[in-house]
């Protein structure tokens, strides 16, 4: 296993090296440039800024003096928040999506995994129409619209929480469950569709033949295969959930990394967004790794090559 | 039916279950009744889909609901009636005191568990033991089916045994519990033909052992002669004939069995063309007035078509047809 883990380690680095490269380019092709506002800088003062950058380098110096500090683990200045570096930055923001995203995968698997199984239990009656019917609801509405209903309502009208910031524990509450609901819903249609598989299996027959209950067959028998395909949903979705929603970051107003994420893009802040890209690309890569572990485990007949 | 109640094990009466399905209601087991006494051996022979399976199903309400539904009937077993039995009860029943095998041990076992813990699983339902206690008999059930090495390969997962270890394992499994009933569902025909023998040979043995009732589900006559000491023959969803093992192999009397017979190779001479029943089994779901065999049989006459039921034709010995039951054919 351990030689497993290492094999796919090194092999991350190749494809961490391209999402560098190509990213690279594709902010330098762009138009636009980072100091471009819509009040005119002088010329002198845009050509000092991109000198004090390296800006004014040829390209393939400048993308050999970032593939250096990358090295080294270093993302460089931002270009957007000066005397700041991009792994302040990412330092300062990572920790606060990582506990808004810890929170709203607990919601998520919590939610979709128990609509999924009781779903799966009765097929095609009440109790598997009600919560696929409110899944299918989840999946259509999208954060932008349960965001500020559930602020409003809750925040506003009822009072229970603040409408936004993220100074309390209770202001979790109300982003996390908007960022919850949302993957609880697909959870819920992937756990169900692997249930129903598993339950028409030839050995969940013998388990209640067994004389075994209803619950033992479902948490004993049948969980551990029919929760293969949350887990590998999981991987990408758990790395967009702890890498901070944009949306509902500004929407309850969190200092969250999901946040810079656009807002770089938009700044044409170079090194924010090589920053932020390669960490993202690095999450997705870690996480898909331990799914595949725990999708080993899972799988006896799964074995690490 | 013939044994006496005080030694049943089991009373099966008018046992009716349909599926409903888009197609129609399909009548899987139309009338059904038989009993069965302690220690004995039961053959259950027919044709895919003659309803042999369902018929055992039903007993241990393993049929899925919906589709399926048991719509009449009673099983009986040490007084109490399997198909209404409340839920709680019917579990202490199953896997303790009426254990089944499957067709094919290569889906029966669950892949994602060891072998130990699907194994001692009755025990732990059943009996409350202690895991090490229960992990130790389990051991010594696989050593008892035939399992090598079986304290490390009680550790294994199912895809490392073969198909024949694995009806090893079942078997194992459901005998753990010392049952009263074995119901065996066609548990051989999955497998190679020397494993087959080897597992016929295992659960006659186990069965003189532990002095338990079998009922053996099988599409093979010859199966059914070497175990059974008693045979129901069953074709679209009824009983058409049941007797001993000697007497049905002897002296067959209803024209389905002794078709069948015809269609085992070996009781034929050599070089002959292997015989086969004409036609193709009715469709369950159109309904079925008279004898069900009527199309396919070589008897058949007009009045065939009238409704018919099992009847005592010699002492012990039933079937259902009416020529026979009238005298007018010998077969």
């Amino acid at each position: 296993m351990l030689r497993f883990i290492l094999r796919r380690l090194l092999q991350t680095i190749p494809v961490l090296f391209v999402v560098a490269t190509v990213t690279f380019f594709m902010l330098r092709v762009a138009p636009g440039g980072p100091f471009d506002e819509e009040k005119r800088i002088p010329e002198e003062i845009v050509r000092k800024l991109e000198a004090h950058y390296g800006l004014d380098k040829p390209l393939w110096q400048q993308y050999l003096i970032q593939m250096k500090n990358l090295l080294r683990g270093d993302f460089g200045p931002s270009f957007k928040y000066p005397k700041r570096t991009v792994n302040e930055l990412i330092a300062d923001a990572f920790p606060v999506s990582l506990e808004l995203g810890c929170y709203a995968l607990l919601v998520a698997l919590t939610l979709g995994i128990v609509a999924g199984v009781i779903a799966s239990l009765r097929p095609n009656t009440a109790s598997d129409y009600v919560p696929m019917a409110l899944a299918m609801i989840g999946i259509c509405f999208p954060t932008f619209v349960t965001g500020p209903l559930l602020s409003n309502y809750f925040g506003l009208q009822l009072g229970w929480f603040n409408p936004g910031g993220w100074f309390f524990p209770e202001d979790r509450v109300l982003p996390a469950l908007t960022l919850g609901f949302y993957y609880a819903a697909y959870i819920s249609r992937l756990t169900r569709g692997g249930m129903l598989e598993v339950l028409n299996q030839d050995y969940i027959r013998t388990a209640r033949a067994k004389g075994a209950s209803e619950s033992r067959v479902v948490v004993r028998h049948a969980l551990k295969g029919g929760l293969l395909p949350v887990v590998s949903f999981m991987g990408p979705a758990a790395a967009g959930l702890l890498t901070g929603s944009f949306v509902v970051e500004t929407i309850f107003n969190i200092p969250g990394l999901g946040r810079f994420f656009v807002m770089s893009a938009f700044n044409r802040d170079y090194t924010m967004v090589l920053g932020t890209v390669l960490f993202y690309a690095t999450l997705i890569v870690l996480l898909n790794l331990v799914v595949d572990v725990i999708l080993v485990w899972l799988n006896p007949k799964l074995k690490f090559e | 039916m013939n044994a006496s109640p005080s030694s049943a094990l089991l009373s099966v009466s008018n046992l009716r279950t349909s599926f409903y399905t888009r197609n129609g209601v399909v009548r899987a087991v139309n009338g059904v009744s038989f009993s069965l006494g302690k220690g004995e051996t039961l053959g259950i022979v027919g044709e895919s889909g003659s309803g042999k399976s369902v018929t055992c199903y039903s007993l241990m309400r393993l049929i899925p609901q919906p589709p399926g539904k048991i719509e009449s009937g009673s099983a009986l077993f040490d007084g109490i009636d399997l198909l209404t039995a409340p839920e709680e009860l019917l579990r202490r029943i199953r896997g303790k005191r009426i254990s089944m095998i499957f067709q094919d041990p290569m889906t029966s076992l669950n892949p994602y568990l060891r072998i130990e813990d699907q194994l001692i699983e009755p025990l732990l339902i059943h009996e409350r033991m202690p895991r090490a206690e229960a992990v130790k008999r389990g051991i010594r059930a696989l050593e008892e089916v035939g399992v090598p090495d079986a304290a490390r390969r009680i550790r294994g997962y199912p895809h490392e045994f073969s198909g024949g270890m694995r009806q090893r394992v079942m078997i194992a499994m459901a005998l753990i519990t010392r049952p009263e009933l074995l119901i065996a569902d066609e548990p051989t025909t999955a497998l190679d033909v020397t494993v087959q023998a080897q597992i016929l040979e295992l659960v006659k043995r186990l069965q003189q052992e532990l002095g338990m009732a079998v009922i053996w589900i099988t599409h093979d006559l010859g199966v059914v002669a070497g175990f059974c000491q008693r045979v129901l023959v069953m074709y679209a969803g009824r009983i058409v004939e049941s007797a001993s093992t000697e007497r049905l192999f002897a002296r067959p009397k209803h024209p389905y069995t002794r078709a069948l017979q015809s269609s085992i190779p070996a009781l034929q001479s050599k070089g002959a063309e292997l015989y086969t029943i004409p036609g193709l089994p009715p469709d369950l779901s159109k309904p079925l007035p008279g004898c069900p065999f009527v199309p396919r049989c070589a008897f058949a006459e007009e009045h065939c078509k009238q409704p018919v039921e099992l009847m005592e034709v010699e002492p012990s010995h039933h079937s259902a047809c009416l020529r026979v039951q009238r005298g007018e054919i010998q077969l």
